[in-house]
């Protein structure tokens, strides 16, 4: 406990790598994610067939595989050699999240109602005003609770760079409980509170999103 | 230990080491056997008093030793291995041995640097042999015997690397075990710390030039320089001291002694030694003084 106890930033310091992991690919994920949910459910076929395999690839693969692939595969191909291991860590984590946020987004889509697309092209409005006056507005507030658990996970899921050069909390973490073998319980609670405060935010965040949208119907 | 510094001398005991690679190549049990020659003690329980941990791992013919199974030269066991090679699982036989239990009923178990003392506690290993450098903060919770061999952190770097002094690190990206000791010392030198899994991988990304080096204990890094003798150089002197001990239960303080006798006469009957040319000797290091054992508590 010595560690901790003389050097409280290395603790916060592991959560600050953690965070910016989950936060940039939280936000990458939900821009990648929304288009990809509009490719799926837009009118051009080659998009939809693309966002579809997309989705269908990506889901069927571990997340441990995908930072295989851009942490050891792609440097042996001379690809993102250079690139900063944090970038890398974002890279792989979005694009594995991005399309379970597809689906969340498409499950909230198709809960718009059809009428509500129709009468927005009937007055006129293009594919992409349809979207994004009409029904990605009444979509997203669907999509609040499954989003929350999907970008919940990814903060978890931020862990397995832990094993990719990143000194984040878990990694941290192995650290200490390597160098205070004596210690080992408190050193696993203090990392729990850690992920468990992280997680309580976003459930917060997440259930007053929900009322702020809540509607009167 | 006597490491060498040149490239040109690394590469030499590189060709050395590739060819005996190439030589066990078809039969990945060969490098076992070949060290594993030590007279088993016959009716060794005898040899024990009543009630001791030594008595019963005697009376029951069967140990089991936790070694780590990623580290080349020091524990290491491929895929299509039945059983682990390097030094520290040669240790574990001449203790094996000592209690009358020949090789093939010795139970290997893979140990990381994160589950040792867990296995060590839950009685789930008798013994651990594992790179385990001994501590005062793992003395409190396991028993260590020894050092039976002493070794300090080194780096590796790119053949064409201009890095050759520890001053050289700050501000680099350095590779090495996620969590291991070694990661910590070279970030108190100022480089960025790249924790992976395996010391595999850490090679693979100072290859493919993602990381700047690799650091960890001299013997393991000749292992590897020995596999790419072109690509790879070990540079400066080691800058920590890591001493290995054999781990053992808290409940079983009794063993100790016996492990430290055990190693002791493996030093004077030149077991140890054999032991030592069989695997981590094979990169081309000289064979050091064995270290001398720390007095256990009475």
């Amino acid at each position: 406990m010595d560690d901790i106890a003389n050097d409280p930033g290395l603790v916060l310091n592991a959560f600050w790598v953690t965070i910016q992991l989950a936060v940039l690919s939280g936000l990458a994920s939900l821009v990648l994610g929304t288009l990809l949910a509009a490719m799926r459910v837009g009118p051009v076929a080659v998009l939809a067939r693309f966002g579809t395999v997309y989705v269908s690839i990506v889901r069927n693969t571990p997340l441990l595989v995908i930072f295989v692939l851009v942490f050891i595969a792609a440097p042996t191909l001379d690809l993102l050699v250079k690139t900063p291991f944090l970038v890398k860590g974002v890279i792989a984590l979005t694009i594995y999240t991005s399309a379970f946020v597809c689906e969340a987004i498409r499950a909230g889509i198709n809960s718009v109602s059809l009428g509500q697309a129709e009468a927005a092209r009937a007055i006129g409005l293009t594919f992409g005003a349809t979207m994004t006056q009409v029904v990605l507005p009444q979509a997203f507030r669907a999509t609040v609770p499954p989003l929350a658990s999907v970008l919940i996970a990814l903060a978890k899921n931020t862990s397995v760079a832990a094993a990719f050069g990143l000194a984040e909390a878990t990694a941290r973490m192995r650290g200490l409980t390597n160098n205070n073998a004596d210690d080992r319980w408190l050193i696993f609670i203090t990392f729990a509170i850690g992920y468990i405060i992280i997680v309580e935010i976003m459930s917060a965040g997440a259930i007053s999103l929900e009322r702020r949208w809540r509607v009167t119907r | 230990m006597r490491i060498m510094r040149t490239r040109a001398a690394a590469a030499a005991a590189g060709v050395g080491l590739a060819l005996s690679l190439a030589a066990c190549g078809e039969a990945g049990t060969d490098t076992a056997t070949e060290g594993g020659d030590y007279e088993v003690a016959e009716n060794a329980a005898d040899n024990f008093d009543d009630g001791t941990k030594m008595k019963e791992l005697a009376e029951s013919g069967e140990v089991t030793i936790g070694v780590k199974y990623d580290q080349p030269g020091i524990g290491f066991k491929g895929a299509t291995d039945d059983i682990p090679v390097g030094f520290d699982p040669e240790i574990g036989k001449i203790l094996a041995a000592s209690l009358g239990i020949p090789v093939d009923d010795i139970t290997w178990k893979e140990t990381i640097s994160d589950n040792r003392e867990p296995f060590l506690q839950e009685g789930e290993v008798d013994l651990v042999i594992a790179s385990y450098s001994i501590t005062d903060e793992r003395r409190a919770i396991v028993g260590q015997a020894g050092p039976y061999y002493v070794t300090g952190q080194q780096l590796m770097v790119p053949a064409d690397s201009d890095i050759d002094s520890l001053d050289d690190v700050k501000g680099t990206e350095v590779c090495s075990v996620t969590g291991s000791t070694s990661l910590d010392n070279i970030e108190a030198e100022g480089a960025t710390p790249r924790g992976f899994d395996t010391y595999s991988e850490c090679v693979d990304q100072v290859l493919n030039g993602t990381v700047d080096a690799m650091t960890t204990d001299g013997a393991i890094l000749l292992g590897y320089v020995a596999e790419h003798p072109d690509d790879l150089k070990v540079v400066v002197d080691p800058f920590s001291e890591e001493r290995y001990g054999v781990g053992y239960s808290k409940d079983s303080p009794e063993m100790c002694q016996w492990i430290s006798d055990t190693i002791n006469e493996a030093y004077d009957n030149g077991d140890w030694e054999s032991a030592f040319k069989a695997t981590l000797g094979e990169s081309g290091v000289d064979t050091p003084e064995p270290p001398e054992f720390d007095a256990c508590e009475a």
